[in-house]
């Protein structure tokens, strides 16, 4: 910008006036608040999904070369993993075919807003049990923004296949229901979803993520119930290979 | 503000064009590589965790 008097000997036709620069600056602010939440909401999910997706693949890579020859396992009772996790560490990926066939996101420990949920991973409480494990595994993620892991949780129909894969291998759930709860409701994490205290026998995911969009009001609550196990050794299943591989 | 920017640009319109559209390129990948992403640290993040301390 020039200085006023520079400016009107320069170009005596045009004056610089004070509201005019002024109503410039707004409109320049006013501009750039659309571009953040363009960014921040849409395009933002594009550039860290693609990110998280190659990282899971590259995950997944490393996994299989770590694998030994195939284990004979039950498909109905799989291996749990026994190791402590350190919070904000990876130890799992999520494959939801319903999302996308480039649907593939990192779960981390614990559910720390910056260390973990606002790097796009979604979260395990780690008050809830391992993926396989009777139980529940219970998981959180944003609905939008920072990966927006789970926008499209309310699209999931019964029956949906919900993978989680780990270094043993793939955990199939099936998708039951949807519930909705107050941020308060910690039922949803219970070994029996709101049924607190009683001993579990079946092994659940429990999937939480914010409702309404761009709200905190409520919670989004996705069920899903154990299918079987897929060991590392015999390869992903056929539905989420390419999924997998890298070459969805 | 914008007037005296293109007023002090050289070259026939359509030089000036191709630097103004250079320059917005420019800042907005300035804006989604580095401001956004430091300016998003201050945007109270939406909560998505069930918790008996919300």
């Amino acid at each position: 910008m020039t200085e006023p008097a520079l400016d009107t000997r320069a170009a005596p036709r045009r004056r610089v006036s004070v509201v005019g620069v002024l109503g410039e600056v707004l409109i320049t602010a006013g501009v750039l608040v659309l571009l953040f939440l363009g960014w921040q909401q849409w395009l933002n999910d594009i550039i860290v999904g693609d990110q998280l997706h190659g990282q899971s693949v590259h995950q997944s890579a490393t996994w299989n070369k770590a694998e030994g020859p195939a284990k004979p396992t039950d498909p109905a009772a799989p291996p749990v993993m026994s190791a402590t996790i350190a919070n904000a560490q990876r130890f799992a990926l999520l494959i939801v075919p319903r999302f996308g066939a480039d649907y593939y996101r990192p779960i981390a420990q614990g559910i720390g807003v910056a260390d973990v949920l606002n790097k796009g991973e979604l979260g395990h409480y780690p008050t809830t049990q391992m993926p396989g494990a009777v139980g529940n595994f219970a998981i959180a993620s944003h609905r939008k923004a920072y990966g927006g892991n789970l926008e499209h949780i309310n699209d999931l129909k019964v029956g949906d296949h919900i993978f989680v894969e780990t270094p043993d291998g793939w955990y199939q759930y099936s998708f039951r229901n949807l519930q909705y709860v107050k941020p308060t409701g910690i039922g949803v994490l219970d070994p029996v979803p709101e049924q607190a205290g009683v001993q579990p026998s079946d092994r659940m995911i429990t999937l939480t993520s914010c409702n309404p969009f761009f709200s905190t009001a409520e919670r989004i609550i996705a069920y899903g119930s154990f299918d079987k196990f897929f060991p590392r050794g015999d390869g992903p299943p056929a539905e989420i290979a390419a999924t997998v591989n890298g070459k969805a | 503000m914008y007037a005296a920017l293109w007023r002090v640009l050289p070259g026939p319109w359509w030089i000036r064009l191709i630097i103004v559209l250079v320059l917005l390129a420019a800042v907005l990948t300035a804006l989604v590589l580095w401001v956004f992403p430091w300016v998003d640290q201050f945007v109270a993040p939406t909560d998505s965790t069930v918790g008996p301390g919300q």
